[in-house]
């Protein structure tokens, strides 16, 4: 088989494995995979920009936030249906990411990661002083009626699943697509050695905006899938934490593979989940593994996966 | 009460604010400025100086000020050699690369804090002021007697707030001291100009990273050991110092001693003055937005002459 054969194959196994689990796992971890399928959709956004641009953002639960809330606004302020405000949502993650980057794109390296954190604080904030229309800590709270989409009702348990598999599995596609594509090979060569890219002849800056704008979209429309499948727009998922989670997932599944978000958003969700058995003080679960990432598999487990079976892993 | 004495309410408060955060900043700007790393967990060592405070004064018990004194020498030293050890065990293995500290770093701010909340507990807790009289302030106004001193009800500060201004100024100078005047600070300025250069020369540059990792997180310890009577000590009490210390290194010029301390003034002093008049939200929506686009057109902050 080719290369693009097995990835393939490799891919459209994992989609078609995930969606005959539905019949299969127990209802509680059937609504775990549910919530972790559109976190990963997130933790994919994320590694457009982390793992193949080399750019690393603090500030990504900005775009999460902005397709979350321009989804749940419109909702609850305009009353649009749905279908609609999905849309919306991730209008909002695509011009505020266009935004963002055309500014912080002017910095790199550590002023790059400051300037990010920076504006999604000041996204956050922004969410608390317009509390009057957000709520602020409270949040909003979508009842079962306003989640009707094309008659299917997303408060349901199965179409819950079905709706984020389908969300899990575009953007799965999409990402493929792109990091084989003749734009994904150029990112990848300005992670590598940007001014030899730019030696090349390519518009590096250019190719970073796209980039960061494919990166925040695709994190708006994990916000906008999370509030409209789980009824739900707080504060909170603004919050630094939620910026600094990608960033694990990724690191732990492996930067720069297609499937290291998913494995990573599934692993520290179970971690985080049994150790919030035994203590409320989960997060120092998280700084661990951060710490022991960092100081011993740098590749995560897609990495290893790649150095070590298969090679050939996008 | 009338504007003038308000403005001078709050502006004493915005001191109070500016003495913590530029002893807070220093230590932040210390640490970028020799090391070139970015220590995001800063704010939890200024978290763990107050609750180390309040454990030590609670242990001390006896008279406010023993336990005070006690807690001022004791917290930041502990804190000192915590992240002297995490420097030697952490940041050292990884060779000081700036984004995997940065992801190091955050782990260690998620381990500090969330090893506080399991030992020390959810709750906030206050440490006693050695002293804590309280000190009328007079106003003038132009009275059918020409110029004339009175007292307005409730213009008033305490005895302990002035204390805080003064003792962080005492210690900024002893830091400048350090840095200038002494064989320490010759060494730590000859590493922060060329490290390797200084290895070849046979300064420890290890030695020195350790201790300056130390100095800059005991510096931020001791700024909340003064903070903790006026507020209380909370394991998520690291947060704003953090976002507030970063603000002013980076309007100050990274790695700029006076820069930083003239910026902890502005920033202190506004966020005093602007809370009292305005929404503090939208103050700091204002202040993070103005950081972000200072490090876009001005990567070598309004007073520094280096790019980040």
């Amino acid at each position: 088989m080719t290369e693009t054969g097995k990835a393939i194959a490799l891919h459209a196994g994992l989609v078609v494995l995930l969606f005959v689990l539905q019949w299969v796992l127990p209802a509680y971890h059937h609504g775990n995979l549910a919530r972790v399928m559109v976190l990963a959709t997130y933790a994919m956004g994320y590694n457009l920009l982390f793992g193949y641009t080399g750019l690393l953002s603090l500030g990504h639960a900005m775009f999460f936030a902005a397709g979350m809330y321009g989804m749940a606004l419109t909702v609850k302020h305009l009353g649009w249906a749905p279908a609609p405000a999905l849309v919306a949502g991730i209008g909002a993650g695509l011009l505020l990411s266009l935004a963002v980057g055309a500014l912080a794109l002017r910095t790199a390296g550590v002023a790059f990661m400051i300037v990010t954190l920076m504006f999604a604080q000041a996204v956050f904030l922004t969410i608390l002083y317009f509390g009057e229309w957000t709520n602020a800590d409270d949040g909003l709270v979508l009842q079962r009626a306003e989640r009707m989409m094309w008659g299917l009702d997303l408060s349901n348990d199965a179409t819950r699943y079905v709706a984020a598999w389908v969300l899990f599995t575009v953007c799965l596609g999409l990402s493929l697509w792109l990091v084989r594509s003749s734009f994904g090979k150029v990112l990848i060569a300005i992670r590598e050695n940007e001014p030899r890219a730019q030696m090349l002849g390519y518009d590096t800056f250019r190719h970073k905006l796209a980039a960061v704008t494919a990166s925040g979209t695709m994190s708006a429309a994990a916000g906008a899938g999370y509030g409209l499948l789980f009824g739900y727009a707080g504060a909170s998922f603004a919050g630094v934490q939620y910026s600094i989670l990608p960033l694990l997932w990724v690191l732990l599944g492996g930067a720069g593979t297609i499937v290291g978000p998913f494995i990573g958003a599934l692993f520290t969700f179970y971690l985080i989940d049994i150790a919030s058995g035994f203590t409320s003080a989960y997060m120092a679960v998280v700084g661990g593994v951060l710490i022991a990432l960092t100081l011993f598999a740098r590749q995560g487990i897609g990495g290893e996966l790649r150095r070590r079976v298969w090679r050939w892993l996008p | 009460m009338e504007f003038g004495p308000y403005l001078m309410l709050a502006s004493l408060e915005g001191a109070v604010t500016a003495a913590v955060l530029a002893l807070t900043a220093v230590g932040l700007s210390l640490v970028f400025g020799i090391m070139r790393v970015v220590n995001v967990a800063h704010g939890e060592f200024f978290m763990l100086g107050a609750v180390l405070a309040w454990w030590v004064s609670s242990w001390f018990g006896g008279p406010a000020a023993v336990g005070f004194i006690a807690a001022a020498v004791i917290a930041p030293v502990l804190v000192g050699l915590l992240a002297a050890a995490a420097d030697m065990t952490l940041l050292k293995r990884i060779d000081y690369d700036p984004e995997r500290t940065i992801v190091v770093t955050i782990g260690l701010l998620y381990v500090i804090q969330q090893v506080t909340l399991m030992t020390y507990g959810p709750e906030a807790r206050p440490v006693e002021p050695p002293f804590n009289t309280r000190l009328a302030l007079p106003w003038f106004e132009w009275g059918e007697n020409g110029f004339q001193l009175y007292w307005p009800w409730g213009l008033s500060t305490t005895s302990y707030k002035l204390f805080v201004i003064a003792a962080a100024a005492a210690v900024l100078a002893a830091v400048w001291l350090l840095m200038r005047h002494t064989k320490i600070g010759l060494i730590m300025r000859a590493t922060q100009l060329d490290g390797e250069m200084a290895q070849v020369f046979g300064i420890p540059v290890e030695r020195v990273y350790a201790f300056t990792f130390g100095l800059g997180a005991g510096l931020a310890a001791l700024a909340a050991v003064l903070i903790v009577p006026i507020q209380q000590a909370h394991y998520l009490m690291g947060g704003d110092p953090l976002l507030l210390s970063f603000i002013v290194v980076i309007i100050g010029g990274l790695g700029s001693l006076p820069g930083t301390v003239v910026a902890a003034l502005l920033i202190g002093m506004s966020d005093g003055i602007i809370s009292v008049f305005f929404s503090p939200t939208l103050a700091k929506i204002l202040a993070t937005l103005l950081v972000a686009l200072v490090l876009v057109f001005r990567p070598q902050g309004l007073f520094g002459t280096r790019a980040a």
